[in-house]
């Protein structure tokens, strides 16, 4: 522990500059690494402890389509105001890859740190940086004498030397490294060595002094978990009752089914060894969804999981599921694309797909959470709104949100009564005589169906992809085409009261207005904050939970000048969407930005996109006065 | 106007068979293939078996993907819910629809195009997993519904109507499906009723897949001089392996035959296949045998029929994961849902 005595964080930052200008729990790290060589571990380990000591704190990782040997990324940013966007500037750098080191030195800010493998000698590079040569290999030659084991055990040095130079808690990283390796003793005392190592070097070697980054202990993480999107999406399946679960296994979305599968084991078999669920790994993406279909439409909560990749080979299922009327929640953990595209990074670029997804006229329900906690919710709210509306429910997230680890409030336990929709009994076609399972019985657009297996002579129908009439026989008549097209469009219409409500708040005196969603909430919030402290610009927020649409949207048009829809994909396909929907004068109030690198979007980026844009609509509206 | 009382002609009751079902109530929709088509004797054979069997109609789930062949579930079991699904995808349909109720009896009605060419990917692992259904496969060598373009079934050198010859070879479902660990394999012919029906009964007391290969000729497109799926082919080179009987489980069991004459081959829920031995000595339980059996009758041009290989050994995929007994479509909240002290607990865990 330090020894300084106890200062408030406001005092400390108001040292003298000729000290040093302290960054106290607001700066950001950046571990470079190589992919395979075991950094994961240690990163999670140093993210854990800063949580542990009560600080506001998010990790990235930024790593690369490959096993082994390609150059990885993470970032930890920790932010006592809570902001968990990704920042862009790095304050301090652990560099371990040689390959990289050279770019990673060059791309920083004056004044910042760099640790580094000592062999790889970054001093020479820059005159303008505090760096810190730590002979990384030699240190754990020292630990052990195995090769494979030194590599592993390099990572967590780094992790005792950065918790010293910061003074965070020993304590508290012995914690998370205990954690981290629950349950195998022998790791534990390895790395538990490792990371002493690290500290020791630190304190014999290097001076603190000349490291303007600080932890301090708060008490803004009590109570709160860290977990990963897919993991907290698998958590809202497992309490939604799922029965059945087929995928295929994908970048980024994979971890969502085999976490399910972890918990499942856990908390779905009983003492006599049997499961209430099937899991399958199917095939591929086609029989994936085509199984989960099946038990869709035999009665089962079902789903399957994917990416891009994933959705373009499904299409045509997914139009059998909307025309057939058969319930399924598909996951989208969307990767960049097109094609193959940049597979372990993010964007927002699946909407227009998806939202039409296959031939002929469809339109499909979305549901775009923007937390970890969102993810559990709307994973819950999915399946209800399947049954419900009989018809496939898509749950948008991003490999930003799903295979990164967040800082999130405990999950509320979904006690509600499931809705397993319009589903007739033997019991009720008793009372009822019979049925047609595509007539609109309560005006709602939603029809009646009965599960295979019902014991009743009435309860049997027949499912097709082909034209069907209300009694699901086989029929080509223009009418009835129409007539059941019509009605699938008002089953959509009824969804929007029963979708996620947007979010949205009216700021005081605001005269434009953010629309967003999913994980682009995050640099959005913290934009807000910018645009106000810096420019006094208030800015209201809009931020979309689903499609379709609700009439908050036009409202909320009505009520700015300008509304900015800032998304990440290329070609602002949620605002070309939200055009549709618009009376053309309110349409003309949109204008769009776009974030598409593949890099989550981070707040700067959206400040400076606003800046640049208001100042033009100024500067047209004054030319426009001038002229008058 | 007469006064004379006529005393009311009493028509017999139907007959019906051991659940107390008509034929009547085994039957679908009128058929709107072509006029002697051998799908629709292959359906008049599903009736005529699962009313002899005396299936529930609730339970059974009739599946399908697209053409001629995968129309046919709505010409049979009326009373039987139904999924016509996309073009050679109705194994995951399948497989999906007794995930979520493993008391369904899943019978697939299926083409040589749809299984052997856009669907043979799925296909391959339905066998590969061996799901609990009967998949027959109404295999006449062409696209019917697209006007007469060879399948992947189509022997190598058959000709089609307009006159051009198949140069590929075809693929052996059957033999595939030996391979891939299917433990009921049999081929039939539309033309062989009786063989047909014994066949069919016995699927039905198998428990894994049935992989079932009939020989159905399309009247309309293949059924010319030079074809090898038309109906006087088949009858000109159709090779019985045994003749078979069947016995349900709920019929005693009486032997008629001589000491090396047949063999019986108990099925899973007790019924028994009767083979009576032809002019070859074939035990279908011998695998080697089956596959060896299937290679030369291809290269003699021969078309054999009959129970080629069963195991009732295997396991099925649902046995393997070990699901509750009920059905998972209906399990109730308070079996599907954990507790909100499970998700205290795994709240914890993340803190």
């Amino acid at each position: 522990m330090s020894d300084q005595s106890p200062q408030t964080l406001e005092e400390e930052q108001q040292q003298p500059a000729s000290k040093i200008n302290l960054m106290v729990n607001d700066f950001s790290i950046q571990v470079a690494t190589v992919n395979g060589s075991g950094s994961q571990s240690s990163n999670s380990v140093l993210l854990r402890a800063i949580f542990q000591m009560g600080i506001p704190v998010s990790g990235k990782n930024l790593f690369p389509s490959n096993i082994a040997g390609l150059p990885t990324w993470f970032t930890i940013r920790v932010n006592k105001d809570g902001w968990i966007a990704r920042k862009k500037e790095i304050d301090f750098l652990i560099a371990m890859n040689a390959d990289t080191a050279r770019d990673d030195v060059m791309g920083l800010e004056p004044g910042r740190v760099v640790v580094y493998e000592e062999t790889l000698r970054l001093n020479q590079l820059r005159k303008d940086l505090t760096f810190f040569p730590v002979p990384f290999a030699k240190i754990a030659t020292g630990i052990t004498t195995d090769a494979r084991l030194r590599k592993l055990l390099a990572n967590m040095i780094y992790v005792g030397v950065v918790g010293e130079l910061m003074e965070i808690d020993p304590v508290e990283l012995d914690a998370a490294l205990a954690k981290q390796f629950k349950g195998k003793a022998k790791a534990i005392a390895l790395n538990q060595q490792a990371l002493e190592a690290g500290r020791k070097f630190a304190q014999e070697n290097l001076d603190r002094q000349l490291v303007p980054i600080r932890c301090r202990r708060m008490n803004e993480t009590a109570g709160k978990i860290i977990i990963d999107g897919n993991s907290a999406a698998a958590l809202g399946c497992m309490f939604a009752g799922i029965t059945v679960a087929t995928w295929y296994p994908i970048t980024p979305s994979s971890s969502l089914v085999e976490t399910l599968a972890d918990y499942m084991r856990d908390y779905r078999v009983g003492p006599d060894g049997k499961s209430t669920f099937a899991i399958v790994q199917a095939e591929d993406e086609l029989a994936a969804l085509g199984m989960a279909i099946g038990a869709g439409w035999a009665g089962a909560r079902s789903m399957t999981s994917t990416a891009g990749p994933g959705i373009s080979l499904m299409n045509e299922f997914i139009g059998l599921a909307y025309y057939a009327e058969v319930p399924v929640v598909i996951f989208d953990v969307t990767r960049v694309g097109p094609s193959t595209g940049l597979p372990t990074r993010t964007q927002q670029s699946d909407i227009l797909a998806i939202v039409h997804c296959s031939h002929g006229d469809t339109k499909h329900i979305m549901l775009i959470p923007c937390s970890v906690s969102e993810c559990f919710d709307m994973a819950v709210d999915a399946f209800d709104l399947t049954e419900r509306f009989q018809t496939p429910v898509f749950v948008m997230t991003d490999l930003d949100l799903g295979m990164n680890n967040w800082m999130s409030d405990t999950f509320k336990y979904p006690a509600r009564k499931f809705d397993r929709g319009k589903v007739l009994t033997a019991e009720d076609l008793q009372k009822l005589g019979s049925f047609e399972r595509y007539r609109d019985v309560d005006g709602d657009g939603i029809p009646y169906r009965t599960l295979p297996g019902t014991d009743h002579p009435a309860a049997s129908y027949f499912t097709r992809g082909s034209g069907h009439n209300e009694k699901a026989l086989y029929s080509e008549k223009p009418e009835d085409y129409k007539n059941n097209m019509d009605r699938l469009s008002k089953k959509y219409d009824t969804s929007r009261q029963y979708v996620p409500q947007p979010e949205v708040q009216y700021v005081k005196d605001a005269k434009i207005g953010f629309l967003a969603f999913g994980t682009t909430h995050w640099a959005i919030i913290e934009s807000q904050d910018q645009l106000q402290r810096e420019q006094s610009l208030p800015v209201s927020y809009y931020r979309l939970r689903a499609v379709p649409f609700t009439s908050h949207l036009v409202e909320f048009f009505e009520k700015h000048d300008r509304v900015y829809v800032v998304e990440q994909n290329r070609d602002g396909q949620m605002a070309s969407l939200i055009k549709l929907e618009l009376p053309s004068e309110l349409g003309a109030k949109m204008r769009s930005i776009r974030h598409y690198s593949g890099l989550p979007i981070d707040a700067r980026f959206v400040t400076d996109a606003i800046t640049a844009a208001e100042a033009t609509e100024t500067a047209e509206v004054a030319g426009k006065g001038a002229k008058k | 106007m007469s006064t004379t009382m006529q005393p009311p002609t009493s028509t017999p009751p139907p007959k019906v068979n051991r659940i107390g079902l008509s034929l009547a109530q085994y039957k679908g929709s009128d058929s709107t293939l072509c006029a002697g088509c051998g799908h629709d004797a292959i359906t008049a054979s599903i009736i005529k078996a699962f009313y002899e069997y005396g299936v529930e109609p609730h339970r059974v789930a009739k599946l399908s993907g697209i053409g001629c062949s995968s129309k046919t579930p709505a010409y049979f079991l009326g009373q039987s819910h139904g999924f016509n699904g996309v073009h050679g995808r109705m194994p995951a349909i399948a497989t999906g629809a007794m995930l979520a109720n493993q008391q369904l009896l899943a019978v697939g009605v299926s083409g040589d195009g749809d299984t052997a060419s856009i669907g043979m990917g799925q296909f391959v692992h339905l066998l590969r997993r061996n799901i609990p259904m009967l998949y027959i496969v109404e295999n006449n060598g062409v696209y019917g519904l697209t006007k007469g373009q060879f399948s992947a079934t189509a022997d190598f050198g058959s000709k089609a109507k307009g006159g051009y010859v198949n140069d590929l070879p075809a693929i052996d479902i059957c033999a595939l499906a030996i391979e891939l660990g299917c433990n009921f394999v049999c081929r039939s012919f539309a033309g062989d009723p009786k063989q047909l029906g014994a066949l069919l009964k016995a699927a039905l007391g198998h428990k894994g897949t049935t992989l079932f290969d009939v020989i159905s000729p399309c009247v309309t497109f293949n059924n010319h001089e030079g074809s090898t799926k038309s109906y006087k082919y088949a009858k000109d080179h159709e090779e019985l392996l045994h003749e078979i009987s069947y016995v349900p489980f709920f019929e005693q069991i009486n032997v008629d035959y001589k000491e090396g004459e047949g063999k019986d081959v108990e099925l899973h829920d007790g019924s028994r296949i009767r083979l009576r031995k032809t002019a070859h000595d074939y035990d279908p339980t011998n695998k080697a045998q089956a596959l060896n059996m299937l290679r030369s009758s291809q290269e003699s041009n021969e078309f054999l029929t009959g129970l080629i290989y069963i195991n009732e050994e295997k396991p099925d995929f649902l046995t393997q994961l070990r699901m509750v007994d009920a059905p998972l479509a209906t399990l109730p909240q308070e079996l599907t849902q954990p507790s909100e002290a499970d998700l205290k607990a795994i709240m914890a865990e993340l803190m």
